[in-house]
């Protein structure tokens, strides 16, 4: 997995290439981690291929600390696979999806 | 066809390729076989990490293709500390996100994205045997 970021003042694009599965998982959130400040999260997904839950938590996660900053969290060019498991799980009622 | 891996984390893209190799050999569409692969690694995480504490322990990992029926079926093994990871209750998914708990999450998906999920508990063993239809 790849992960890039732009950080543009209090808003930010996170773009992930690959999969986000439990061995990756922890690298995004560290990733996320180190931009406690950030408001406005914006992922493009155009590049990820599959996502299990421990990368769900990590999306969950985010979304929370985003509410809490009341900032903005979207998701964009969602695949269909990995918009199945935002149906299955609810997922898709929580996040912000375009 | 049947491999057996150490339950190990590390071991979870070893897990991954053999089951993909053996459903691209299916003929497995793509939509399958994420499904498998997602409900895969939630089972095998869950050896990995509980089933053995303290102690190494292997997992074995069965596949199974039904032409006929266009079905694959994968069974998971594992001789450590006896566990239906079935029993537990389903989350409430129509919680908004600040309520939302961060776990359990992965049995849920399991089940739901799998035709079939199945648990017993035999000659020491977990069993788990998972179905999907591709």
């Amino acid at each position: 997995m790849t992960i890039n970021t732009a950080v543009n003042g209090s808003a930010m694009k996170v773009e992930i290439v690959g999969r986000l599965d439990t061995i990756t998982a922890p690298e995004l959130e560290a990733e996320l981690s180190e931009h406690e400040d950030v408001s406005d999260v914006t992922f493009d997904f155009s590049g990820l291929e599959y996502i299990s839950s421990a990368g769900l938590r990590v999306l969950l996660a985010e979304q929370k600390a985003i509410n809490s900053r009341s900032g903005k969290m979207v998701l964009k060019n969602v695949n269909d696979t990995i918009m199945e498991v935002f149906e299955i799980t609810g997922f898709i009622d929580i996040l912000t999806i375009e | 066809m049947k491999k057996t891996f150490p339950a190990e984390l590390g071991e979870l893209q070893n897990v991954l390729a053999f089951a993909d190799s053996e459903l691209e050999k299916a003929g497995c569409s793509m939509k399958a076989q994420s499904a498998i692969d997602v409900a895969l690694e939630e089972i095998f995480v869950n050896i990995a990490s509980y089933a053995y504490p303290g102690e190494n322990g292997t997992a074995e990992i069965d596949v199974t293709a039904d032409q006929s029926e266009k079905c694959i079926t994968i069974r998971l093994s594992d001789s450590g500390v006896e566990f239906d990871p079935l029993a537990k209750p389903d989350p409430n998914t129509a919680l908004k996100a600040s309520d939302r708990d961060i776990g359990g999450l992965g049995i849920f998906m399991v089940k739901k994205m799998m035709d079939d999920v199945a648990y017993e508990y035999k000659d020491h063993m977990n069993i788990l045997t998972l179905k999907k239809c591709f």
